[in-house]
C-alpha cells in the first residue's frame, strides 16, 4: 500500500485557485437560499423547504471555512444554526428570521464580494446580525419586534425550550435544583472576541446565571467563571452559536446536585462514545471507528465481523437520510459544465472568422462554371450550411435564461412593498426565454429601475386600490418572448397609469414642444426627454420619468428599443425589444469612395438623394440640412474620416438620417451598399479606442470596414 | 493507481479534494450527491470513498449504508467528511459502517495524511 503516491506530494497547497469557483458557487447558494425564504410559507414550511435553505447555509459555511474567508464562515454559521433549529421543528418560522436570514444573505454576499475583489480594509461589522440570529435561535423575539411567535405547540423539548417571557434559558432538567459553580474554557479560538460574543450571549439571557472573567494562561483561550442551573449539554448548545463545541470545555468548580456525572472532563468526550472510537488524534478532526471495515489495522474479517453488533445501534442514529426527491440542482449540475466566458468568447470570435472565410470563398466562386467545378460549388454549399449552424450552436452556448435576471425581483418587490406600505404580487412570464449574457448583465439595471418604478408609483396603496374597486394587491407581470430576431421583454402593471394632461403640462412648463393633437405614443416618449425627471414629476405626474432617459439611453446602447402603453387609471406597460446577441448585427453599409462604414440599422431613419438647395451653411463651415421643415446638422463621413478622394469626380450625394438619445442628423455619404448581418468585433481590445466608432467587421472580400458610433457621431454635431 | 470516489455536492470543495488527492498520485471520481456516487461506484474500480455527510438526494452516511449492503463494497473505507463531529454523528457513522470521519474545515495535507492511513 502507498506506493504509488509521492511522499509529501502537495506539501504546499495554494487555494486560491479554487477561490473563483467557490465564489461563484457561494453566490448561486446565496441567490437560491433567498429564492427559497421568500417562497416559504411559514404557516406550513416543510421539512424538504427547510433542508434545502439550511443545505446552502451549510455549503457556504463549509467552503468560506476551508479557503479562509472567516467572516462569512461565521456568519453563515450563525445561520446555519438557526436553520438548523428550524429544520429539527424546534422552532417555528417567524417573519423576523425570514428577514434577519435575507439580510444576513445580502451581508456574505457583500462579504464574499470584498473577498473577490481583494479589499483589505476592514470588513464591515456583523455583529448586529450575528446577535440577532442568536436570539431568534434561542428562541427570543427581538424587543422591536411584536412578539407574534410562539413555541410551537407539539415540539419535542430539545435543549432550550421555548417561553415568552423567560425565553431560552437552557433549561435545566426538571428536579435538578441549585445552581452549580462551573469553570469554562473557550479555546483555542482564532479571534479571541467569540469568547467576548459568548460572555455578552450568556448575559443576554434572563435567569440563565452569572459569568465573570478569570485570568487564561493561554493567550488564545479565556476562561470564564460560570453560577447556572443549566446543564451542560444545554450550555455547549448555546455556546455552539459562537464555537465549536470541542473548542469549549466545563469543569465543575463546587458540584451542585448534578454536576458529579459531568464534573471534570471535556464534555464532548461522552463515555458512551468512547469505547466506540478506536483512533484519532487528540483534536478530533478525525477519528477512525473501532472494528469498522475498512480502518486501519483491523483486516477484512475482522471488519466484516464486527458490522454486526454495530448495526444494533442504527435505532439511536437520527433519521438522517435524506433519500427523498431528486435535488432538481444535483441533477442539474450532473449535465452541465462550467467553462470560463472568454473561453466561450475565442470560440464565438473563431467561428466568426470562420464565417468571414466562407463568405470570401463563396464570393470568390461567385464566376466559377458551375458544371466544370460542380464537387467545388456543392462542397461549399455544404460548408455554407454547415457554418451557419456551427454559428448558431455556439451563439446559444453563451444565451442564459431570462430567470437569471428575474429571479431578482421578487426580493427588491418584497422590501419595496414593505417600505411603502403596498401590496404586490409579481407575475413572471417566460422566464426560460434565453438571451446573449452580455446583454442579461446590461440590461440588469434598467429593468430593475423599471420594475421599481412600478411598485412604487404605478402600483396604488391598498386603501386607494380598494376605493378604485381594484383588488388590493396590485400585480407587476414581468415577461420575456422571442418575437423575429429579438427578445421582447414587458414590465406590466395595473397601478393608476400614466396622466396624459400632466405630462402635457408638466412639459409646456419646460418649454418643449407639444400640443393636444399629439398620439398617446408621443405623450408617452415625452417621459424619455433628458431633464423630464425631476422630484416634482415623480410625485406629479404618476411618478415615471425617474431617469427615464437613463433608461432609454441604456438600452439604446444595446441597440434596443422602448416603447410605452398606458391607459389612465387601469396601468402601464413598458416594452422592452432587444437584439439577441451583442456580437452579431444587423447594419447598413455605406461607401464613401472606396470606404465601406456600417451604421446600426437599429439607429437608421431614413436616405434621401440630397437637394443641394436644401443645405445651408452656417457658423465655422457646418451646414445644416433641412428636411420636411426640420432642421439637423449635416455630417460628411469624407471630413471625419478624411477619406482620400482616388477619382476626384465623385462626390457624396446621399443623406442617411440617423437618430441617437431623441436628436438626429445627416449623414452624407457616396452611395448606400445594403443590408447585411455583420460580425461584430471590438476594436479596442484588437487596436485602440478609435473616437466615432464602436467596433469593426470584416467584409465577404476580407476587407475591414468600421462601424460608427451613432451616439458619439450625434453628440458631437451638437456640441 | 488506486481510485477514490469523491463524493460533494459543492462544486469547489470537490475540486479541492479531487486536486490535492490527484496531487498526491490517486485517480479520483467525482460524484455530485450520494445517488451519483452510487451509480459511479458500480462503472468504477474504487478502491476508498470520501463522502460529505450533508448533501441533497442522499447524504454520507445513506450512502455508505447503501455501499455495504453490496459485497463488493463491505470491506473498502469510507470516509464521510462532516462539519461537526457530534456523537449523534459518530453514532450513525458507526452504525451505517463508516470507516472514520474527518472534519471540515481541513488541511489538504491532513486529508492525505488520513487517506494513507485507511487506503490498502
Amino acid at each position: 500500500m502507498g506506493e504509488t503516491f509521492q511522499e509529501g506530494a502537495g506539501a504546499d497547497f495554494d487555494l486560491s485557485q479554487f477561490y473563483q469557483i467557490f465564489f461563484e458557487e457561494a453566490g448561486e447558494n446565496l441567490d437560491q437560499m433567498e429564492h427559497m425564504l421568500l417562497d416559504l410559507d411559514l404557516e406550513k414550511a416543510d421539512d424538504e423547504e427547510l433542508n434545502g435553505i439550511f443545505r446552502c447555509a451549510h455549503s457556504i459555511k463549509g467552503g468560506a471555512a476551508t479557503f479562509g474567508f472567516s467572516d462569512v464562515a461565521e456568519l453563515t454559521h450563525q445561520m446555519e444554526s438557526l436553520l438548523d433549529r428550524l429544520r429539527r421543528h424546534e422552532l417555528q418560522p417567524i417573519p423576523q428570521m425570514v428577514d434577519v436570514l435575507l439580510e444576513s444573505a445580502d451581508a456574505s454576499r457583500s462579504l464574499l464580494a470584498r473577498h473577490q475583489a481583494g479589499a483589505q480594509d476592514e470588513p464591515p461589522s456583523t455583529a448586529h446580525l450575528v446577535k440577532r440570529i442568536s436570539e431568534l435561535a434561542a428562541g427570543m423575539v427581538p424587543a422591536q419586534d411584536a412578539p407574534v411567535m410562539a413555541p410551537k405547540p407539539q415540539s419535542p423539548p430539545p435543549s432550550a425550550t421555548i417561553a415568552q417571557a423567560a425565553p431560552a434559558a437552557p433549561s435545566a432538567p426538571a428536579g435538578a435544583a441549585g445552581p452549580r459553580r462551573l469553570q469554562v474554557r473557550i479555546g483555542p479560538l482564532d479571534r479571541i472576541e467569540q469568547a467576548d460574543a459568548i460572555k455578552e450571549l450568556f448575559r443576554d439571557i434572563p435567569g440563565l446565571g452569572s459569568i465573570s472573567d478569570l485570568p487564561s494562561d493561554d493567550a488564545a483561550a479565556r476562561l470564564f467563571a460560570v453560577e447556572t442551573s443549566s446543564t451542560d449539554s444545554d450550555l455547549l448548545d448555546l455556546f455552539a452559536f459562537h464555537v465549536a463545541k470541542e473548542q469549549v470545555q466545563i469543569t465543575a468548580v463546587s458540584a451542585g446536585p448534578d454536576a458529579s456525572s459531568s464534573a471534570s472532563k471535556p464534555v464532548h468526550d461522552d463515555l458512551r462514545l468512547d469505547s466506540e472510537v478506536a483512533t484519532g488524534p487528540a483534536d478530533e478532526a478525525y477519528g477512525f471507528f473501532k472494528n469498522a471495515p475498512g480502518s486501519p489495522g483491523g483486516d477484512a474479517a475482522h471488519a466484516i465481523q464486527a458490522i454486526e453488533p454495530a448495526s444494533a445501534v442504527t435505532r439511536i442514529a437520527p433519521k438522517a437520510a435524506t433519500e427523498a426527491k431528486a435535488g432538481s440542482q444535483a441533477q442539474m449540475e450532473s449535465t452541465t459544465i462550467r467553462v470560463a466566458v472568454n473561453k466561450v468568447d475565442q470560440l464565438i470570435n473563431l467561428v466568426g472568422e470562420l464565417v468571414i472565410t466562407q463568405a470570401m470563398l463563396a464570393q470568390n466562386s461567385l464566376g466559377l462554371d458551375s458544371a466544370e467545378h460542380q464537387q467545388l460549388l456543392a462542397g461549399l454549399a455544404d460548408l455554407d450550411r454547415n457554418t451557419r449552424d456551427l454559428q448558431e450552436s455556439v451563439m446559444s452556448i453563451r444565451m442564459i435564461p431570462m430567470s437569471i435576471v428575474f429571479s431578482r425581483f421578487p426580493r427588491m418587490l418584497r422590501d419595496l412593498a414593505n417600505k411603502l406600505g403596498k401590496k404586490v404580487d409579481l407575475v413572471t412570464l417566460g422566464e426560460a426565454t434565453e438571451l446573449d449574457k452580455g446583454l442579461v448583465e446590461k440590461i440588469t439595471d434598467p429593468l430593475t429601475h423599471l420594475v421599481r418604478n412600478s411598485g412604487d408609483h404605478g402600483i396604488e396603496m391598498p386603501a386607494e386600490r380598494l376605493a378604485k374597486g381594484k383588488p388590493e394587491h396590485g400585480t407587476i407581470t414581468l415577461s420575456a418572448s422571442h418575437q423575429g430576431g429579438s427578445i421582447v421583454i414587458e414590465v406590466k402593471d395595473d397601478g393608476k397609469g400614466l396622466s396624459r394632461e400632466k405630462i402635457l403640462s408638466k412639459a409646456r412648463e419646460r418649454g418643449m414642444d407639444v400640443s393636444d393633437q399629439m398620439s398617446d405614443a408621443d405623450v408617452w416618449q415625452l417621459i424619455f426627454a433628458p431633464g423630464f425627471s425631476t422630484a416634482e414629476v415623480v410625485t406629479d405626474v404618476s411618478g415615471r420619468g425617474v431617469g427615464m432617459d437613463v433608461v432609454k439611453r441604456n438600452i439604446a446602447a444595446l441597440n434596443g428599443t422602448v416603447e410605452i402603453d398606458s391607459s389612465e387609471g387601469f396601468g402601464t406597460k413598458v416594452s422592452v425589444r432587444l437584439p439577441l446577441t451583442l456580437a452579431i448585427m444587423d447594419g447598413m453599409s455605406v461607401g464613401v469612395d472606396e470606404e465601406v462604414y456600417i451604421l446600426p440599422l437599429s439607429s437608421v431613419v431614413e436616405s434621401f438623394q440630397v437637394n443641394p438647395d436644401d443645405v445651408n451653411t452656417v457658423a465655422q463651415g457646418s451646414q445644416l440640412v433641412k428636411v420636411r421643415d426640420e432642421y439637423m446638422p449635416v455630417i460628411a463621413l469624407e471630413r471625419i474620416f478624411q477619406v482620400p478622394r482616388l477619382d476626384p469626380q465623385k462626390s457624396s450625394t446621399i443623406m442617411v438620417v440617423v437618430e441617437a438619445d431623441g436628436n438626429r442628423v445627416a449623414l452624407l455619404v457616396d452611395e448606400l451598399l445594403g443590408q447585411h448581418q455583420v460580425v461584430v468585433k471590438n476594436l479596442e481590445s484588437n487596436y485602440r479606442k478609435v473616437p466615432n466608432v464602436s467596433g469593426a467587421t470584416i467584409l465577404g472580400d476580407g476587407r475591414v470596414a468600421l462601424i460608427l458610433d451613432i451616439g458619439g457621431l450625434v453628440r458631437r454635431a451638437r456640441h | 493507481m488506486q481510485s477514490i470516489l469523491a463524493v460533494d455536492d459543492s462544486p469547489s470543495m470537490r475540486k479541492m479534494v479531487s486536486f490535492t488527492l490527484a496531487g498526491a498520485g490517486y485517480h479520483v471520481v467525482e460524484a455530485v450527491d450520494g445517488q451519483d456516487a452510487l451509480e459511479k461506484a458500480q462503472t468504477h474500480n474504487i478502491d476508498l470513498v470520501l463522502a460529505d455527510q450533508n448533501m441533497p438526494r442522499l447524504d454520507g452516511i445513506g450512502l455508505t449504508r447503501k455501499l455495504r449492503e453490496d459485497p463488493k463494497f463491505k470491506t473498502i473505507p469510507i470516509l464521510i467528511l462532516t462539519t461537526e463531529s457530534s456523537d449523534q454523528m459518530k453514532q450513525a457513522g458507526k452504525a451505517a459502517g463508516a470507516t472514520g470521519w474527518l472534519v471540515k474545515p481541513f488541511d489538504p495535507n491532513r486529508l492525505i495524511e488520513v487517506i494513507k492511513k485507511v487506503i490498502r
